[in-house]
């Protein structure tokens, strides 16, 4: 991978965010023809699990 | 040729050794003159790499046995979500930033009064042996087990009894952490316009970037950041003007109870509203101005090169420093807890990241190798606390009951502990930094500012910039930690609401509304009480609070590695138990002896008992002592000092409990022929 798309991938997942397209092609493969969250409500879903528990240190 | 071989493998090695020894021999004899902040360092990262390849690598492969061919939970239940498989680099920063915080920039601060050299080495020494020993080995065991909490981890190694008592244990330390935080904003805003505007410009900023990115873009995280960078930048300019301006300046200048009240309401509200509103874009805010300051920190570092001018040793070793109170031992190890071994973390690296763990030979990399990164921000840190004239150190972190209020009194008694400085210099640097004093300004963050505005301004601006620096230091470590108490408070409510709901099913639902603000109220509440409580002390709160943090903490790291010890003996690998053993025989002995003294040491500014005892007497001969100003604030003291004592003796006695459930499981671990350890999957499943 260029390492853009890593510094990119990193700064998003410090946040909480996982890689949607990452998810996308892992529903493809594993969940074909399953519903598939789109980008704004994949991002609503993470937002909620990562305040729902330790996400953090002091 | 094999010999050619070995010299290419180990040579490197051998010469990183040699250069962090001598490094490590010049920081530690050096005396008399000033010394290069950049021994300093240099001697950290040779004993991180060092460190990093032998003992680490040890570990993993000795110890653990770590099995490139075994699936992780990440591989076996991956959906894309939570569970995903993760580079390792991609990995690390993740749980980086999730395991540093405020924690490594205020402990060695004020571990500074004992001078550079305590600080240091017990940063680098705990780190290499205790703390990322801990985050590593969590973080193995957790990976091992589908990602599972350390709570959860104690209920199926060592039973339900320990599982629910560590549990409360978490709880309690959560609100001591709260609270210890947000009294470092408040006292790092109190009477400070430019500072206090700067922190309440990043409300509707942050109100502004959720909106945006809910509905305009949504998931735009690099747009809708810069957008909120921009904005803080221009809180910072526009700060100056408020704090220069007759009619605004009064607007935003509070007292610290002021601050701390409306701390406390703020938190309330914070946790209760959407987290996509405020919490998330003050999270982006935060965590991107942390690792790009750190960052940055460190170039100036490197670039400026700055002498440190605090002493190696001073003679507050001796227990009567003024910012806390104690001898070296026990009381050093407690005040740095985040840096060399933070028991919070076991949380972080039992949470989301061994869910992301690709392989498990990523475990040392990014649980050893992410806590020896946050060493390094604790050592700068160190190092910006040092460079500061060790007289500017001592009257922006002393207390005014011990220093006064004026300039006049301030380098009166700070020139009387053999730091000489003048009322001018002291008026001097607080008009260079835009404040109105410099004095009794406690905490820790307020002097990482300093050291930071001093370092970043030779580096960029000149003195000019001073004043920017100071207030863009400030604005880094408020934001950073107000989002530490929104997000710290929502998961106290949780677990508030599991415990509740044990009794009362119906308010364990978190969609329940009267639950969630019940839960909501009992968590402010908790650690409302205890800011309020430091705020108001006349030794400044952070005196009393942060010396109970650090021991809960390092606690719940004891608590950890209890843990992680019942599981290597069920592993069967009792020979090499002593990786966890050691440090948390050292947690033990440091944490107990330091609880106890909290109780009982006989000087009233050590124990929590003596001041309720001194307090006490002066009421019963009818005399008020500072701050109370009647009978009723007399009583109000000698409570606070009993809810002390008392919160000190139940760590102990939760640490005690887990260690007897640990010795349990321990002698069960090895009466039994087979291991006992209760890993999921295997290499093949």
């Amino acid at each position: 991978m260029h390492w853009l798309e890593l510094a990119k991938l990193t700064a998003r997942l410090m946040v909480g965010v996982p890689s949607y397209e990452a998810y996308v092609s892992h529903r493809a493969v594993a969940h074909p023809g399953e519903p598939v969250m789109d980008r704004g409500k994949f991002y609503a879903e993470r937002l909620e699990k990562r305040f729902g528990g330790v996400s953090r240190c002091c | 040729m094999m010999a050619n071989r070995s010299v290419l493998v180990w040579g490197p090695w051998v010469l990183v050794a040699l250069l962090g020894a001598s490094a490590l021999g010049v920081v530690a004899l050096h005396r008399g003159e000033t010394i290069n902040a950049l021994w300093i360092v240099v001697a950290a990262v040779c004993v991180y790499l060092t460190a990093y390849r032998f003992y680490g690598l040890f570990i993993a492969r000795r110890v653990l046995g770590l099995d490139p061919a075994r699936r992780t939970p990440a591989v076996r239940h991956n959906d894309g979500l939570d569970y995903v498989p993760t580079h390792k680099y991609v990995l690390f920063g993740h749980h980086f930033a999730a395991i540093a915080g405020a924690g490594p920039l205020v402990g060695p601060v004020l571990a500074t009064q004992m001078g550079y050299l305590p600080g240091t080495l017990w940063l680098l020494v705990g780190v290499v042996f205790a703390g990322a020993v801990q985050d590593f080995v969590v973080l193995f065991i957790s990976t091992r087990r589908d990602g599972r909490s350390l709570g959860d981890l104690i209920r199926t190694e060592m039973g339900t009894i320990p599982g629910v008592i560590a549990m409360i244990g978490i709880l309690m330390i959560m609100i001591i952490l709260l609270a210890v935080l947000a009294l470092v904003v408040v006292k790092a805003l109190a009477d400070s316009p430019w500072g206090t505007f700067t922190v309440f410009a990043t409300m509707p900023i942050a109100l502004l970037m959720g909106i945006y990115g809910r509905y305009i873009r949504p998931g735009r995280i690099g747009e809708v950041s810069l957008i909120g960078f921009i904005g803080l930048i221009l809180a910072i300019v526009f700060g100056e003007h408020v704090a220069a301006s007759p009619v605004w300046a009064p607007a935003f200048t509070f007292s610290g109870e002021a601050l701390a009240l409306m701390l406390i309401a703020y938190g309330f509200i914070a946790s209760v509203i959407p987290v996509w509103l405020l919490l998330a874009p003050r999270d982006y805010l935060s965590t991107f101005l942390k690792i790009g300051t750190i960052v940055g920190l460190a170039i100036g570092i490197l670039i400026v090169q700055p002498e440190l001018r605090m002493p190696a040793v001073t003679r507050f070793i001796d227990g009567t420093g003024p910012v806390f109170a104690g001898t070296l031992f026990p009381f050093l190890f407690v005040t740095i807890a985040c840096g060399a071994v933070s028991g919070f973390h076991s949380l972080v690296s039992s949470g989301t990241t061994p869910k992301m763990i690709e392989n498990e030979v990523h475990t040392p990399f990014i649980g050893y190798g992410a806590m020896l990164m946050e060493s390094f921000v604790a050592i700068m840190a160190l190092v910006a606390a040092s460079v500061l004239d060790p007289a500017i150190y001592f009257a922006l972190n002393s207390p005014a009951a011990l220093i006064g209020s004026t300039t006049n009194e301030a380098a009166l008694a700070v020139s009387g502990w053999g730091f000489t400085v003048t009322p001018v210099m002291l008026d001097q640097l607080a008009s260079e930094l835009g404040e109105s004093t410099i004095l009794s300004r406690t905490g820790g963050a307020p002097t990482l500012a300093v050291g930071m505005a001093n370092i970043l301004s030779n580096v960029i601006g000149g003195p000019g910039m001073m004043a920017f620096w100071y207030h863009f230091a400030i604005l880094f470590e408020a934001l950073f930690i107000l989002t530490t108490v929104d997000a710290g408070t929502r998961v106290a409510r949780f677990m508030i609401q599991d415990l509740i709901g044990t009794a009362v099913p119906r308010l364990k639902d978190t969609r329940n509304w009267t639950g969630n603000l019940l839960a909501t109220a009992v968590a402010v509440g908790g650690w409302g009480w205890f800011l309020y409580q430091g705020v108001t002390d006349p030794l400044g709160g952070i005196n009393t609070l942060w010396p109970l943090f650090g021991i809960s903490n390092q606690m719940l790291a004891a608590i950890a590695l209890t843990m992680c010890t019942v599981v290597l003996f069920r592993m069967k690998r009792a020979r090499y138990a002593w990786v966890t053993l050691l440090p948390l025989t050292w947690l033990l002995i440091c944490t107990l002896t330091a609880g106890w003294q909290k109780m009982f040491h006989p000087d009233s500014r050590i124990g929590f008992l003596a001041h309720a005892g001194k307090y006490s007497d002066a009421l019963a001969r009818g005399e008020l002592l500072p701050p109370a100003k009647g009978v009723g604030q007399m009583r109000q003291v000698i409570f606070n000092d009993y809810v002390n004592a008392s919160l000190c003796a139940l760590f102990m006695i939760v640490v005690a409990a887990i260690v007897f459930y640990g010795v349990k499981a321990v002698s069960e671990a090895i009466r039994s022929d087979a291991p006992t350890s209760r890993e999921v999957g295997d290499a093949l499943a």
